[in-house]
């Protein structure tokens, strides 16, 4: 846009919600950056959002409380949404609006990049399929994460979703390489119990001085959600493109912003789509997920993991449904397996990984993974049938066959899925826990693995 | 003429413009210092609402807009198949040679590289009278399709002058002397506005199938060239994969594939492997018959919207060659939420879930596109047609919603995708109970003579199977496999084999992948055969034990591994396996 300079309005005529309306103003740019000076003397930050013949509509981050009709001054600044980027935001903690909220210095920025990026030309993507191990078998066995994709753990409220999260950046690496990953974590609205989990997670294990943490608090004004990510991403992005590292980005959580964005929506009185939230929020999604990537010719990457908690643990609901439209698949948890104890509870039925089958096989993984994995969900569904038809027949009027399964499904359970908050399988363990549950099988039953590697790799013929 | 006016308003991909009196509807405009592009859609006095291409962060009141007099338009010639476009049909590699890896705004370039030379061959001489849609010469697009340069439609007269040889997409190929005595240059492409349907003679009633190596598709729920299907199915549920195995697979001559408002890996994914697969129709890469459009979910939504409208107007337009063009849309519910969002923006009294009050007619007007004709052109009849398959992504797979519904009463083919079934991994994940096909019955004497006789009733058989699985189902439900009666139990143990070793298809699988319509036909024919020999082997006495446990299972399991080729001597053996097999069964 042109560089146009700063402009003082004090001239506000409404406040309404997150919203403030100004008018008399002249040559305000659609997505320009506001600052708004109270008269008790503080500033806080906003965005035009509409900006018509003489009226501009500013979306205010920081809530509009302390904001007069009569001396609030509003500035122009003639600039869209800029960030400073450097490599020593490595190891820093800011807030949601990216200012820095542990007592360092401010960022001496190499680049001021606009945080609502641009969208990669598709030509320009490298197809990802490097394959991360993450050290959690129903992750790497079943729904394998590769370099590049965008994976939310969909959740709900009081089930282990931090755990996993935490788990995943503290264990993910690429085979061969035994960089670590750095982490790029973004709070929005969750507690700030929660925040300190990860942060001390992140202590624990050293992890700290690879992390660029964005953190606002469930207290914090919900409007400066709709930043945070953004910020996070354009980090990442630099990180990334710039100085060539592998970053994963963990997201929580996608409902707060989610939250937020119909907030505003409500208050412009737009029409609303389900639920009352927005009829753009799959773009405005998209515009976030999307940013997960490779870039052909460069040298890093990066991966998401959003966390959305689904609310009432319903699949359906708009914000799951419509992440689930754009996200390369997703690990769901469940309650269920939750209440029994089962550490990840992760219910590899309805969760996927979309790009699993580019990240894995004889160069990547092994040879007999994808055989593997689907004869263990084959199975692992097939046994889960039993179980229901059990509680109607009983277990005696089953078929030998049909018990078999249903044995199967409670091994697959305890001793695949469930595993420790620091147990870090590699990829050969899982499968080779899985072939270890496949031998209750008959081996005819194994339809979905190739007869060669049955030969190769089924204990029967390995040991004798 | 060109007419200047302001902006008064920005609001997202809206933008509204003042002193514009005389500006049309649907015509694109200029929009800002920058010049980014749009079209208008509602007029209101001297101002003009105008959904813009790009983004519009940074637009100020008071900066130019510009009208062009033309409306959404796209450029046909050589060089759109294996090209690569965004909605608005800007090549996407030439984009990131100009601007870098990221999409900018304001650009234009050219959809046809004017810097191709393509061999022009003259095929109507100096001389003759011509009329629309008569051929004027023919170059060599691809490997497999020859392009054929069509009068375009509107013009008509006498041929003064022809050139041939060497020559560029906008280089004039011939001089054409209308009634009137003007003169008018033609060149190798000509545009046309991408929301009018491109006219043909006369519309036919389809009777010819879609193949598509796909067997639940062409064995149970066919689509006919020409026609048109939707796939409904909520996420995961392998939309995106079945329209990318139709895309690789099906039989038509020339494909369109429009990403719409996706996932810019998935388009990645197509750009990486089209130009790797064999094409098993022609030999030869599958990229040399395709043309891509993608408009990710990143991308501005008005484009998007736009999209499908180009991508319907190229396939049209190689249509009119006298092709055979399938076109995948994915996905049709991205396509009516820009609907939804551009309208929202213009305040409209919405609809249901707030779509706009025209989404029907919209969508109806989409699919109509389809269809097989006569094309326009003087001399012996063209025959050409256009079969559009819409993916829709129903909110949390409730096919309730407006979009599903308004699809559905329009289009031919249903194939109904199903999250239980994907749960369980079982791919394609169409669920065969509630799929349908319209075209059965005129497809049925193409498939007497193209396949075998008694086609239908091994297709019949097999879903008489399906249906009575599903019944027993519920009985098992409450009872228990065990307290079915004999014979039952084998319905449920062929219905199985029919699920796993015939209708689940590995798209992953090397082989598995492609089907071809003789292998289809054995291998339905073998599990038939094994449930007909099983029954025999009934009446001998033999238990339904024994026969869940016989061998030959793992090799009927096994068959559809089986290369296309190699599969006939299969057959025979696994014939003779079953016959010898349940012999010894019954001692």
């Amino acid at each position: 846009m042109a560089k146009t300079t700063t402009r003082e309005y004090t001239t506000v005529r409404e406040v309404a919600g997150p919203l403030m309306v100004v008018e008399g103003v002249e040559d305000v740019a659609y997505g320009e950056i506001v600052d708004v000076l109270i008269p008790d003397g503080g500033t806080k930050r906003g965005q035009v959002l509409e900006s018509r013949k003489g009226v501009a509509v500013v979306q205010v981050f920081e809530g509009t409380s302390g904001i007069d009709t009569r001396s609030t001054k509003v500035r122009f600044t003639g600039d869209i949404m800029r960030m400073p980027v450097s490599m020593d935001m490595m190891g820093r903690i800011f807030d949601g609006l990216g200012r820095p909220i542990d007592g360092g210095p401010d960022i001496i920025a190499e680049e001021y990049l606009d945080i609502a990026g641009a969208s990669i030309n598709p030509t320009a993507r490298a197809f990802p399929n490097e394959f991360i191990q993450t050290g959690v078998s129903t992750i790497d066995g079943n729904n394998t994460l590769v370099r590049g994709q965008k994976l939310p753990i969909m959740s709900g409220a009081g089930l282990p979703h931090n755990d996993l999260a935490a788990q995943i950046a503290r264990q993910a690496k690429v085979r061969g390489t035994e960089e670590p990953f750095s982490v790029v974590f973004a709070a929005m609205g969750i507690t700030h119990e929660e925040a300190s989990f990860f942060m001390r997670d992140f202590e624990r294990t050293g992890a700290l001085e690879r992390i660029v943490a964005f953190i606002n608090l469930a207290d914090d004004p919900a409007i400066e959600r709709i930043i945070t990510p953004r910020m996070a991403l354009t980090a990442a992005e630099y990180l990334a493109y710039t100085c060539d590292m592998h970053i994963l980005v963990v997201l929580t959580d996608m409902t707060n912003y989610c939250e937020a964005l119909r907030e505003i929506s409500a208050a412009r009185e737009e029409v609303p789509g389900r639920r009352g939230y927005p009829g753009y929020m799959y773009t405005d999604l998209a515009t976030l997920y999307e940013r997960a990537g490779r870039v052909r010719g460069a040298k890093g990457s990066i991966t998401q993991v959003p966390i959305l908690s689904m609310p009432d643990d319903d699949i359906t609901h708009p914000i799951p449904d419509l992440t689930g439209y754009i996200t390369e698949g997703q690990f769901v948890l469940s309650r269920e397996m939750h209440r029994r104890g089962i550490y990840p509870p992760v219910d590899i039925l309805p969760s996927l990984s979309r790009l699993m089958n580019e990240g894995i096989g004889s160069e990547r993984t092994r040879e007999d993974h994808s055989g593997v994995s689907n004869q263990l969900y084959a199975g692992y569904a097939e046994g889960r049938d039993m179980r229901d038809l059990v509680a109607v027949v009983g277990e005696e009027a089953l078929s030998k066959r049909d018990q078999l399964y249903l044995k199967f499904a409670d091994r697959f359970e305890k001793e695949y899925v469930t595993q420790g908050r620091d147990e870090d399988r590699t990829i050969e363990q899982t499968l080779d826990l899985g072939w270890e549950l496949l031998t209750d099988l008959p081996e005819g039953e194994l339809k979905r693995i190739d007869e060669k590697y049955i030969k190769k790799y089924h204990p029967k013929y390995r040991t004798g | 003429m060109s007419i200047t006016g302001r902006i008064y308003k920005i609001s997202g991909p809206l933008v509204v413009a003042e002193d514009v009196k005389g500006c049309v509807m649907y015509e694109v405009v200029r929009v800002g210092d920058i010049g980014l592009m749009g079209e208008t859609i509602r007029l209101d006095g001297d101002r003009a609402y105008i959904q813009v291409y790009e983004a519009t962060e940074g637009l100020k009141p008071g900066e130019l807009v510009e009208t062009t007099g033309s409306p959404l338009t796209a450029d046909l010639g050589p060089g759109i198949l294996t090209n690569f476009y965004d909605g608005i049909q800007r090549p996407l590699e030439m984009l990131k040679e100009v601007a870098g890896d990221y999409i900018t705004r304001g650009l234009t370039v050219p959809p046809l590289n004017p810097d191709t030379v393509w061999d022009y061959t003259v095929v109507a001489n100096e001389g003759s009278s011509v009329e629309p849609g008569d051929v004027l010469g023919t170059v060599p697009e691809t490997k497999v399709i020859t392009h054929k340069v069509l009068v375009p439609p509107g013009v008509k007269g006498n041929l003064t002058k022809v050139r041939e040889g060497k020559l560029h997409v906008t280089d004039a190929v011939a001089t054409l002397t209308k009634e009137d005595g003007k003169e008018v240059e033609l060149t190798m492409s000509h545009r046309w506005p991408v929301r009018v349907p491109r006219p043909y003679k006369k519309k036919l009633d389809p009777f010819v199938p879609l193949l598509t190596g796909q067997r639940i598709y062409d064995t149970f729920f066919p689509l006919a060239k020409g026609g048109s299907a939707a796939i409904p199915g909520g996420f995961g549920t392998g939309k995106t994969v079945s329209q990318h195995q139709l895309a690789k697979w099906a039989d038509s001559q020339v494909v369109v594939y429009v990403g719409c408002g996706e996932r810019g890996n998935e388009m990645t994914e197509v750009l990486d492997t089209f130009p790797l697969l064999d094409d098993p129709t022609t030999g030869e890469k599958l990229m040399e018959r395709s043309t891509l459009i993608a408009n990710t979910s990143n991308m501005p939504v008005a484009a998007r919207e736009a999209s499908v409208y180009t991508g319907v107007t190229l396939a049209e337009f190689y249509r009119d060659m006298g092709y055979d063009v399938a076109v995948m849309a994915d996905s049709t519910s991205r396509w009516a939420e820009a609907m939804r969002e551009v309208s929202g923006r213009l305040e409209e009294m919405p609809g249901e879930e707030g779509y706009p009050a025209y989404l029907a007619s919209r969508v109806a007007d989409y699919y109509e596109r389809s269809g097989r004709v006569v094309t326009l052109g003087s001399g012996e009849e063209r025959l050409g047609s256009v079969s559009l398959v819409g993916a829709v992504s129903p909110p949390g797979g409730d096919l309730s919603e407006p979009v599903s519904q308004n699809t559905l009463r329009v289009v031919s083919v249903f194939w109904a995708l199903d999250s239980t079934l994907a749960d369980r991994r079982h791919f394609p994940a169409i669920n065969w109970l509630r799929s349908y096909s319209l075209y059965l019955e005129v497809l049925r004497d193409w498939y007497k003579k193209n396949v075998s006789e008694d086609f239908y009733e091994v297709r019949t058989r097999m879903m008489v199977l399906l249906q009575k699985e599903a019944e027993l189902q519920e009985i098992v439900q409450l009872v228990g496999a065990d307290a079915l009666p004999e014979r039952e139990r084998l319905v449920l143990e062929v219905a199985r084999m029919v699920r796993e070793d015939y209708l689940q298809q590995n798209a992953y699988h090397e082989i598995d992948s492609y089907c071809s319509k003789e292998k289809q036909l054995m291998m339905s024919k073998t599990i038939l055969a094994f449930y007909d020999r099983a029954l025999k082997a009934m009446d001998a006495g033999v238990s339904i034990a024994k026969i869940e446990t016989i061998k030959v299972k793992d090799e009927i399991a096994r068959m559809k591994y089986v290369h296309n080729a190699e599969f006939p001597d299969r057959y025979d053996a696994m014939l003779r396996a079953i016959e010898s097999q349940f012999s010894a069964l019954e001692g």
